[in-house]
This record gives C-alpha cells, structure tokens and sequence, in this order.
C-alpha cells in the first residue's frame, strides 16, 4: 500500500501531545474534566428559570389552602379582579381536567375546583403587573370552605370513620396495596437456624433544593406556548400540559432550564406550570413564577414516611432463607409517584445479598399533608435502612462479623433473583473490603472507648427505570447529532441538567467517540422543539440512557465520516482512528484529516452529516403484575463504614468520618463521580440525624416548619470527612461500561449511622432520623433493664389482598405468577399481564394494573 | 457596582438582592429563602459578606458592592472560580456565587486558612449538592495559588482511592 498516493503530514503538523491512539483506548472518559457548564456556574452566568424575564411579562401567585382537609363551598374573586394591576384570575373551574405524574394516579387539580387536600394545596391565581399586586390581590380573594376531618397519618387514614380523601384507591384511604410471594416464605422460616422480627420507621424529609421552583411562560398570538422551567422532566410537563391546556402538543414547547437542585422535587408536572401557561394563553403576555420557600415545602414530593414490618430467617450461616417485608407508607394528599414508590419500598431487597425466598406486603395511604413522591433513592432508602440494621442484628444474634455476613451472601454477578430481577454487574464484594480496610473495621470496631463506634452498611441502585411512566413501546432517550462543516459537534437530547452534569456527560461521551475537544462540542438539552425525547432526570436513568443513545449516534457519525476519510487517506475504514480533532490511521498516525476536514469531505459526499441514536432499556424476566418496578439496565453498588461519636448525657451524634466505596461500573468524568459520591453521603447524613418533615397535629397539620432555619439540614459544621473508593466493575450495559451514582450512595448512610450508634453506646434506634432524643430514650431504656430501643412498636392491620405468587428461578420458574383458583390456591402458571403486552418479555407496570 | 459608579432608580422598600436582580439585570446573585436563612444571596459590601436578601438597597448608597459578574477580570476568571470549575465544587451552581464572595472575603483576610477556618467562614451557606468537600477542597487550591504556589489538586480528590 506504500505507493498508494496518501494524505502524509510532516511531524510538526501534528497537534502536540497525540500519541497513536488505539482503537478501544478511551481518551477522554475516564478522565477528570471540568464539565462543560462549569464554567457558567462559576461566573454567574448560567440562567435559572427565575433568571428569565421578558418584556410586558406579568407575575403570578397562588392562593393556597390554609385548610388540610375542607370542601370548598364558595370562591369570590371580583375584589381581586377589581385591583389595579391584576390582569386575569383563575380558580378551579378555568383548569378542570385533573393530571398527575402516573397514569393510574390522574388526582391533581391544577387549581382545586371543590377539594383541598392538604394545608398548601393551591386554589386560585392571580397574574399581576408585579410580584407586590398579585400577593394584595390574592389576599383579596375570599374562599368559604367547610372544613372536613382530618387524616394526619396512616393508622388514622384506616380507622374506620375516616373521611374518604380521594374516591378511588384500592381500599378506602390506601392508596396501593401490593402482595407478591416470590416462594414460601414459611417454609424459609421453619428451616431457619435463627428468625427475628424487627419494625422500623424512617421519617419524612423533603429534597430542599437551592432553588424554589419557577417557571415562565409565553403566549404568542400564532398559538404556540412555550414554559421555561425549573424541572426534572421537561417530556411529562409536556404531556401534562398538552392534557389539561388542551392543546396540540406540536403548539408547546417545553423548555427545562438548569435546575439549581432537583433530587426528584421536581419530578412532578406541577399546579404552577399549568397555571402560568393557562395565565399566558389568558392575558396574552409572558407570566412567571417564582415560588417561594414556604411554598416549596408545600409542594414537596419528597420522602414517604414509611413504617416497616421485617421478618427473617437465616441459617446458621447468616444465609437468608426467608425475608418478609412488610411496608405502609404515609402518602400525603395526592398520588403523585406514590404507586411507584410503593413497589420501590419492596423492590430491590434480593440485589444484595441471596434472598431464597421474598415476601413483599406494601401499602400506601392518603394522609391530609402534602403529597410525598420521589426522593434521591426513591422508595428504597427506607427499606435498605430496615435491612440494613437488621443484617447487623442477625450478624450480632450469630456472633457473625457484619461485614463477614453480607460478604458470605453476595448475589453474584449474572444472576436473576428471587424476584426476577436480573442483576449484571456486582461489585459490592469490592466495595466493602474497600471500606473495611481503609476504616480499620476488623481492628476498631467492637474496641473504641465508650461513646465512638464503627458501622456497616450497603446498598445497591438501579441505573434507570427499565419501563417508562407511562406505557409505550418507544425508546427511553434519543440523541440527535449535528456536525459542523468547522468541525464542532452539537448534541441535541432530552436529557435535563439539574446540576448531576448530564449535559458534561454527553459531551464527554461524543468527544471520546469522535475525538472532538470538549470544546467544541455544544450541547442543546431538554427542549421539547429541538431536543429529542429523554424521559427526564429520575430514577439515575441519564447517563446510562442517553449515554448509550449518544454512544449510537456518534458512531454512525463516525461511520458517514470514516467511509470518506477511508477513501481519502487510501486507509481501511476499520483502522482510522478518531481523537483529539483528527481522523487518522491507527497504523501510521502521520496520515490524517482533520475532523473538520474529514466533515467537509463527507459532506460533499453525502449531505449534511446529522445522525440520531436512541436507547431502549432491554426487557427483563419477570411477567408479573408489579414486575415493572425494579429493573434495571445495570445495577450500581455501594458500601459505607461510618464512625460515630455519642454522647451518652445529650444523646448527640457527632460524625467524624466515613469510609464509602462505590461500584460505578466506570466513570465518565471520575471529578463529577465523587461530586455525586459526596453529595449522597451529606444527604444521607441529614436524614439519618436531622432532616424531618414535621406537622402541628393540633392546628390542622399545618406545617411545623416551612423555612431553611428551622428545617435542619447539615451546614459545613456538621459535614462529616468521607474518604471515597471507586470500584470500577464495568457493565456491559452501561455506556463504557458506566453505572448510576447519583443516588445510590446515599442509601448506606442512614443505615450505617444507626449501627455505628449501636457498636458505640450498645442500644439500638430503629427510626429515621437518629434524633439525640431517640437516643437518650434508648440509652434510658437500656438502664433500666430494658432492651435499649427507641423505634415503632405495633404495625396496623392492613386488608392485604391475596398474594400474587411467583415461584422463583430455582424452584424452575418462568417469571409469571401462578394462576389463583377461586379459592386462592396455586394452580397452572399462567400470565397475569404480559400476554396483553407488545413486546414479549416486556414486564407488567403498575399503571396498567387499574 | 463591581468597580463602576451606577445610578439606579427603585421602589424604596427594595432589598439589595432584588435591585441586583431586577433593576440593574445582574441575575448572577440568586436566592434560597429571601428570609437570610440559606447564604444563596450573599454578596459582598466594601468587601464584607452580606446577605442581599436581608439589606435594603438604600443603605448601598455610595458603597462599594461586589457580586459574581464583578469576579472574573478581562484576563480571566478568580482563581476560586478556576478551582470551583475544576474540582466540582459547583454541581448545580446555584449557590456557588454566594460561596464564591464567601471565600473571597476569607482569603483576603486569611490567606491561608486552616479547614476549620474554612468551615467556620462558610458555615452561613448552604450547598444540597456537594456535601461542601469539594467547596473546602477548592478554596485549599485557590488560596495556594493566590499565595503563588504551582499547587495541583490531589489525585484522590478528583479520582478517589
Ligand atoms: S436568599 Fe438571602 S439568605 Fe437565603
Ligand atoms: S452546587 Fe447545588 S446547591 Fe451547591
């Protein structure tokens, strides 16, 4: 091939520092990196949705509920209207169609038309000429309602003269109810060498992001609205406003700005979008607003209270032979994720440690307060801590190390569980010799000086939901990608940046693919005009989805370019090699194009060089009703020492340090993975020990505490030191391998705090947060002979409905449920729900279940 | 305003924090609270921190007032915003310019602060996000270089172990 005529550069034409470059090597991921909004963030630059402004634009406010449960009987608003400056007012009446975040759970009003819910729950809006006269016109608004009883927890929302607070639920005030038997838990019990039955609580606390939601909206008189706004799932405001408006969706445009915090607070559509939209579409002018902080703890979504029953049965050698868990979570006013977040409570149990068999009894009640949805771990936080200390206990019952125990027990990689998850990669093995080393765990614990203690604990999450919110067969995340005659690359996705860097992700995933400087890439996201679809920023779906869509876009990009690079430099196409802006052979580096050159030349060749890529989640084993929550693409790992220090007068905790490790599967930019490793230990900290949402039982259940003050969460002061280890076990789902970090290290946090607390002061807090009151019960308890616990004591009955039975891969399972005769017994295996299903193997999802 | 001489006209009752935002279009200052609960809004006043939210924008009269638009000079960024970029210290960045006015104000009176002093000067700002390591870890690196060295951050903080 020597004679062939060939594009050689002379040495000195080469960029400096570009050594050959394999096909394979990764350049650019896996390396730290500053993000590509970083600097927008550092200058002040980059616009929140409170940023925006546009001229003539109007300001909105809401009228909100002081009541937690009434009937409104009467709204007069002409002495608003009549306010000089106001411009439109709306109640109830102008948004009647009700919308909610699950299909199944459609019970949101954008303005209440004859309920309130919850003290918050929004009942009028004003748009005014400024912020001043909508809050004086809003005051002016008289609303007589006719208050009703109200609900303040779940024990209450079953008693049997409690008001209905929705008329549909699957038994009066319960919301959800789930049964699933993966095996026979009783058979498990009876072979076990040891059974305990332990009730936990974890407490309610919210996201409480920097930033209050806003959002800004515009009419144009061609009938086209577009809502600028800070949100975690630009595609559901989407749809949600396509409904309630009644509007073509191709007539709206959706744009998320940078989020300044999400956390899942901003998962929902929510009242204010609709209702500025709606005001938008009125008065003809732009309208915005800003919520304010009080509101935002009304809006809230954040943690379900959950109480936890859990029953288990081990062998002599801490095997679980049997695990019967059993959760009741405190809902709020509305539905919101909280069908979801039931099943989240009961889901991923078995990716851990073995299960042989699982029982799973969720419920979710309605309650007069603020609806509660997803947060940073949605749904799983609570159980995992339940788990979590009861591994401990069961490893103290059989004089077991902890970290001993868990590490006997590993699901191992490639495996399905008992409930019919398939698990890939499995990297906890790693992650908690990790963090035992490096805590000194086998030489500390059990031997630091009374009041300092050492605990243990581990979790798992998934990388993205494997089913989408709403049913459909699409794919989860596209990627659209243009690239540029000059040799810049423009990314267009869904995705939405709410400060876990999504945007930084994709780029970093197309300049490893084409070799194109970060710099020059530009990336368009979470527009519904331009972005394709993402489903949105939850459930630590990002970078793993619109990761691979990106991956696929731009190697078909780089095919287009490569078959006339190919041509040109007279190379094999399958030898060039794309990196740091040139296209060359991998053979002889000296022969290159650069990128810009290689675009121009496909370009002449073939047309403008745009590509798309998108990325389905695969379908996963099991058939049965429920088998929605739960899948994953890939699960990411976690384990956590934390030491602690008690002080056995006050009862309050000091966290000196932790140890966490991390199984990320690989990391993209390792600087943004220990910003999300971090990010989940404080989080986790604050709920283990402050963070609470608390009501006035007595006023109404008014909110305790909506500010910043009185919500306590950790300051600098209370930050502990965290030492973080990256176990790479790459997926090979995951784009190069990547799993999800977002949200799973949070989990062993609150967990590992409370069996600190015990190797420290020998007594016991089985509840959320670890609050020095608990503490200092605990400790009393323990000197007067007691067992030393603070913790639930009685779990309520609850109607739980038949069980859905599913026999478990090694009992020769296929993933469906057993078919009940009419007397509830087994009978023939059949199908619940995936034969009514497109895709074969696609799993039922429980808003299919109504 | 950031070094200029600026007139500005306003409703009396206005706070620092809103004529920033909404008179003179400097959006770069944000707020958590409006209520002095959260350091969001911190900006400084003859280069003491204080929250926007909480002073009225009359009592600016004739001072100097310093915000994150007036950080970065023609030749470049602050070195705390070259650091807050590199190590992550600013993940959603909507408190990163209070933090920013924050630790200027310390490394000018404390060159070279101590973690805890660190801690201490920041302890009025709340961060959701970043669990305020990487805040410290990029103050640490900015105060270096301010004082001249050629100090790179540690593999481990932006690696892990
Ligand atoms: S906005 Fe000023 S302290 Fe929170
Ligand atoms: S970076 Fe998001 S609040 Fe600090």
């Amino acid at each position: 091939m020597g004679d062939r005529p060939r594009d050689r550069r002379s040495d000195h034409d080469r960029p400096a520092g570009s050594p050959a470059r394999r096909p394979g090597d990764l350049r650019v991921v896996g390396t730290a990196h500053r993000r590509i909004d970083a600097v927008g963030k550092v200058t002040g630059r980059t616009q929140y949705a409170d940023d925006l402004a546009l001229p003539r634009m109007l300001h909105a406010k809401l009228l909100r509920s002081p009541h937690a449960h009434a009937r409104i009987a009467q709204v007069d608003v002409s002495r608003a209207l009549a306010l000089d400056g106001v411009h439109a007012v709306l109640t109830g009446a102008d948004l009647p169609t009700p919308f909610g975040i699950l299909p199944v759970s459609q019970d949101e009003h954008a303005l209440c038309p004859d309920r309130v819910r919850f003290v918050g729950d929004p009942v009028a809006a004003v748009a005014a000429t400024t912020e001043e006269i909508a809050a004086a016109a809003v005051d002016l608004i008289a609303v007589e309602y006719e208050p009703l009883s109200v609900v303040g927890d779940p024990a209450e929302a079953i008693a049997g003269d409690a008001p209905l607070i929705h008329d549909y639920g699957d038994a009066g005030n319960l919301h959800k109810l789930v049964n699933l038997e993966f095996g026979d838990v009783e058979e498990g019990f009876a072979a076990a060498h040891h059974v305990r039955e332990d009730l936990y609580f974890y407490g309610g606390n919210t996201h409480l992001a920097m930033e209050q939601h806003a959002s800004l909206a515009e009419w144009t008189p061609d009938g086209r609205l577009t809502l600028w706004s800070s949100t975690q799932t630009p595609h559901y405001v989407h749809r949600a406003l396509a409904r309630v408006l009644e509007l073509p969706p191709g007539r709206i445009r959706v744009v998320a700005t940078p989020n300044g915090g999400g956390f899942g607070g901003k998962s929902d559509p929510f009242n204010h979008e609709i209702v500025v939209a709606k005001l938008a579409m009125l008065t003809g002018r732009p309208v915005k607003i800003a919520l304010t902080r009080e509101e935002v703890f009304y809006c809230h979504r954040g943690r379900h209270p959950t109480l936890m029953w859990v029953k288990s049965g081990v062998a002599r050698d801490g095997k679980l032979l049997g695990l019967h868990f059993r959760t009741l979570l405190d809902g709020g006013g509305y539905g919101s994720y909280g069908v979801a977040s039931t099943y989240y409570t009961g889901a991923l149990q078995t990716v851990t440690y073995q299960v042989e068999r699982y029982k799973f009894e969720g419920a979710r009640a309605f309650t007069n307060k603020p609806p509660c949805g997803p947060k940073r771990g949605h749904g799983t936080p609570q159980p995992r801590f339940a788990l979590e200390v009861q591994m401990d206990k069961i490893a103290t019952d059989l004089g077991l190390d902890p970290a001993e125990l868990r590490l006997r027990h590993l699901v191992t990689a490639d495996t399905i569980t008992a409930n019919w998850l398939r698990v890939g990669s499995m990297g906890l093995g790693a992650c908690i010799a990790k963090v035992v080393d490096a805590s000194g765990w086998r030489t500390r614990r059990g031997t630091l000086p009374y009041g300092r203690g050492l605990g243990l604990a581990c979790s798992s999450y998934i990388s993205g939901a494997g089913l989408p919110i709403y049913w459909n067969d699409m794919p989860h995340s596209g990627v659209q990608l243009k690239c540029d005659r000059g040799g810049g690359v423009t990314v267009f996705c869904g995705s939405t940046d709410i400060g876990q860097g999504s945007d930084g992700i994709l780029a970093t995933i197309v300049s490893e693919v084409l070799g194109v400087p970060l710099g020059e890439i530009t990336v368009v996201s979470a527009d519904t005009d331009l972005t394709p679809v993402d489903l949105g920023s939850y459930s630590s779906r990002v970078t793993l989805m619109s990761g691979n869509a990106a991956i696929q876009a731009a190697e078909r990009a780089r095919d287009i370019i490569s078959q006339h690079a190919a041509e040109k430099l007279q190379v094999p196409a399958e030898r060039l090699v794309f990196a740091e802006g040139r296209v060359f052979d991998a053979a002889d580096p000296d022969v290159w194009l650069s990128f810009a050159e290689a675009v121009q030349g496909a370009e002449a060749r073939t047309g403008t060089v745009g590509t798309v890529g998108s990325y389905t989640p695969p379908a996963s084993p099991g058939r049965y009703r429920g088998a929605g929550v739960g899948p994953s693409p890939a699960y990411s790992y976690s384990a956590a020492v934390v030491e602690v220090e008690v002080d056995p007068d006050t009862g309050i905790i000091r966290v000196p340090k932790a140890w966490v490790a991390h199984d990320i599967g690989q990391c993209i930019n390792p600087a943004m993975v220990m910003g999300q490793v971090e990010g989940s230990v404080y989080m986790g900290l604050g709920e283990a020990l402050m963070e609470e949402m608390v009501y006035r039982e007595n006023r109404g259940l008014v909110h305790k505490i909506p500010s910043m003050l009185e919500y306590k969460s950790p300051t600098t002061l209370e930050m502990c030191d965290v030492e973080t280890h990256l176990v790479a076990d790459p997926d090979p789902n995951g784009p190069f391998g990547a799993k999800e970090v977002g949200q799973g290290p949070l989990l062993p946090i609150p967990p590992a705090i409370a069996n600190a607390v015990f190797d420290a002061v020998g007594v016991r807090v089985d509840e959320v947060p670890i609050s020095p009151e608990k503490v200092l019960r605990a400790l009393k308890d323990k000197a007067r002979g007691g067992p030393g616990r603070t913790g639930p004591t009685a779990f309520p009955d609850i109607p739980w409905p038949e069980p859905i039975r599913v026999p478990t891969p090694w009992e020769g399972g296929d993933g469906k449920a057993l078919k009940h005769d009419a007397a509830g017994r087994r009978g023939r295996a059949a199908d619940q729900s995936a034969a009514a299903l497109p895709r074969s193997g696609a799993a039922s999802h429980p808003e299919r279940q109504h | 305003m950031n070094g200029e001489p600026t007139q500005v006209a306003f409703a009396p009752h206005k706070t620092l924090l809103e004529v920033l935002r909404e008179d003179l279009g400097l959006t770069g200052t944000k707020h958590g609270c409006e209520l002095g609960e959260c350091g969001t809004c911190t900006v400084l006043l003859d280069e003491i921190p204080v929250l926007s939210c909480l002073v009225l924008a009359q009592a600016c009269d004739g001072r100097r007032v310093r915000t994150v638009e007036g950080m970065a000079t023609g030749e470049g960024l602050h070195p705390l915003q070259e650091t807050f970029a590199d190590l992550g210290a600013a993940q959603c960045g909507y408190c990163t310019p209070g933090f920013l006015l924050t630790a200027e104000a310390l490394l000018a009176a404390i060159p070279t602060p101590s973690r805890d002093q660190i801690r201490e000067a920041l302890a009025g700002n709340l961060c959701r996000c970043t669990g305020y390591l990487k805040i410290y870890e990029a103050v640490e690196l900015a105060a270096a270089r301010m004082r001249g060295e050629d100090a790179q951050p540690r593999p481990e903080t932006i690696h892990g172990r």
